[in-house]
């Protein structure tokens, strides 16, 4: 009698092995998503073709190829691209001031224990402020231009970095700090080619985790007080009850969060691969 | 040429209920160049303290601490340290580790010196069988060849005096052998002065020219209840003849372990302080009116 091996299941219980399998499990509540929408879409337009709550795709992609291609007659400029450009500069810039701060600040705190003891509590107690509720002060200090909305995602950003690098920083084993002053290295030396060295695929990842929130930000911001970006697009369609230009705005903030978060782990993986290898 | 001096050292912790812990108690010591000296101590008897004091990561409460006859400020480079673990920096190469000393000191515009340095590096790496593996990170590395990098970035900068915790507390017992004799070898070979700690006595009493025993457990005239911390309880000279390994197995060696197990790890075992196996050439204590009032 042949007794062919036991094999475990493909999807139930904690011992599955799903294997090609996978793929589709990953592509099926995607398919699901759009299935569903453009089901009740067609269902909603057939009982009243004038439907603007759930438009059609080739109405979303029409519209979008308008905003893409056609240049706005009153600025003279393609609002896609425009808006793009806009948020994600705003957004460079304010994550961008919150890293080179926080790093900063990480080295101070964590390094030094004068520093620790100077900024440790008052870093913390900063990020527990909700960043959107000092907006107005933010406004009214600062006025409501490119200011007002890169402060708000610094703040709403900074904190957390800040926490994160100093914890990174000051888990790094005491005893590689004593190996490197009895090797000779002066504090600066420490500083810059010991410690910051090892911090950059922390530094990229926290970043990673902070464009997320950056996001929020920009969009609560750009939705108060602007002219242009993607936030801003998106509050002013609204008024028009404009769901052709909100979802695709919505699918392409996704699918830039999506691609910045991608870069920047493909970059830790190819240029850093001690920082995997050492985190576990 | 006294490289490290001990002066009456003491060292003591405060504890939580106001009262201090006194860890090194009236320490003497006194190693010459050359010197490759082992130190062992039942566990919680102020090795690691010991090393700290002498690194500058700690200050002692008591008693003066000098190398070369410069007070021993913060840690820096007359003192070398190999660690049992976290030694190497993960983000560099082999390579880069072992020449993270020298560069802290030549700048990068002296092209030719990097590039001495370099070649010397090299060698060093070669010599300790390390020589295909320069370019590769230390999580790519054995437990073993991380430790044998870790010597080499130590030692080449010359330390006065190279201190090891336990570096081979971690490889297994054949790695364990192979790294003994290596080590021994490179003691002979660029005259190195070694404080060596270990909690394996075998090893102690194999490696050194000078065994050290620190030890809490004795007793002198300061009374039954008083707190005493760990004094030198045991410093002899050792005679090593060839290096092979052979020689742990001879019954000399293993009495000397008995002997020196008996002496500093066994609690019940109490000498008086002017009772103290101290006969090696370079020892001296001198002991307080309190510790010998009889």
């Amino acid at each position: 009698m042949s007794s062919r091996p036991q094999r475990s299941s493909y999807i139930w219980g904690i011992f599955a092995r799903p294997g090609r399998l996978k793929w589709l499990l990953a592509a099926l509540p995607f398919l699901i998503s759009i299935f569903t929408y453009t089901f009740f879409s067609a269902k909603r337009h057939e009982a009243n073709p004038s439907e603007k709550l759930m438009p059609s795709w080739s109405q979303m992609v029409k519209r979008t190829t308008e905003l893409a291609t056609v240049p706005n007659k009153r600025t003279g400029k393609l609002v896609f691209w425009d808006d793009t450009w806009s948020s994600v500069i705003r957004i460079a810039k304010g994550v961008g001031l919150a890293t080179l701060v926080s790093v900063m600040l990480a080295l101070f705190i964590g390094v030094f224990p004068a520093g620790h003891a100077l900024g440790q509590n008052f870093t913390n107690t900063i990020s527990f402020i909700p960043p959107v509720a000092i907006l107005p002060i933010l406004l009214v200090a600062i006025g409501v231009g490119e200011a007002s909305k890169i402060g708000l995602i610094f703040i709403g950003t900074f904190p957390l970095m800040t926490r994160d690098l100093t914890l990174y920083v000051k888990g790094l084993p005491r005893e590689q700090i004593i190996k490197t002053m009895t090797l000779g290295a002066s504090q600066w030396q420490l500083i810059w080619k010991v410690i910051f060295p090892q911090m950059i695929p922390r530094i990229i990842e926290t970043i990673r985790l902070s464009i997320g929130a950056g996001w929020i930000f920009l969009i609560v911001a750009e939705g108060i007080s602007s002219s242009e970006g993607l936030g801003y697009r998106i509050f002013q369609a609204r008024r028009y009850m404009a769901m052709d230009t909100i979802i695709p705005y919505v699918i392409w903030i996704t699918l830039l969060a999506f691609i910045a978060d991608t870069i920047l782990r493909l970059v830790i993986h190819f240029f850093y691969p001690w920082y995997r290898a050492n985190k576990s | 040429m006294n490289i490290l001096h001990f002066q009456d050292v003491d060292k003591a912790y405060p504890t939580p209920n106001g009262d201090d812990f006194l860890v090194l108690d009236n320490i003497d010591l006194t190693i010459k160049k050359g010197e490759f000296c082992t130190l062992v101590g039942p566990s919680g008897c102020g090795k690691s303290t010991l090393l700290k004091l002498i690194l500058g990561q700690e200050q002692a409460t008591q008693g003066t601490l000098t190398i070369r006859d410069n007070i021993a400020g913060n840690p820096d480079s007359t003192r070398g340290i190999v660690y049992q673990r976290y030694s190497l920096y993960p983000n560099k190469t082999v390579l880069e580790n072992v020449l993270a000393g020298p560069f802290f000191k030549i700048p990068f515009w002296k092209k030719d010196e990097r590039a001495e340095v370099k070649a010397y590096a090299l060698e060093l790496l070669e010599k300790v069988k390390l020589g295909e593996h320069t370019a590769k990170y230390p999580h790519e590395l054995s437990g073993g060849m991380q430790q044998r990098v870790a010597i080499i970035q130590a030692l080449i900068t010359k330390p006065e005096i190279l201190l090891m915790d336990e570096p081979f507390g971690a490889l297994d017992p054949g790695t364990r052998e192979f790294m003994q004799t290596l080590l021994l070898e490179l003691w002979e070979e660029y005259n190195l002065t070694i404080l060596f700690v270990t909690h394996d006595l075998e090893e102690a009493c194999y490696l050194g020219t000078r065994l050290l025993v620190l030890s809490q457990y004795y007793s002198d005239d300061r009374g039954e209840d008083f707190q005493r911390g760990a004094k030198f309880v045991v410093d002899q000279q050792l005679h090593r003849g060839a290096l092979s390994t052979h020689v742990k197995e001879k019954p000399d060696f293993n009495k000397l372990v008995e002997s020196i197990r008996e002496q500093g790890f066994n609690p019940k075992y109490l000498q008086h302080v002017k009772e103290f196996d101290l006969n090696h050439p370079d020892s001296w204590s001198t002991l307080s009116l309190e510790e010998h009032n009889s």
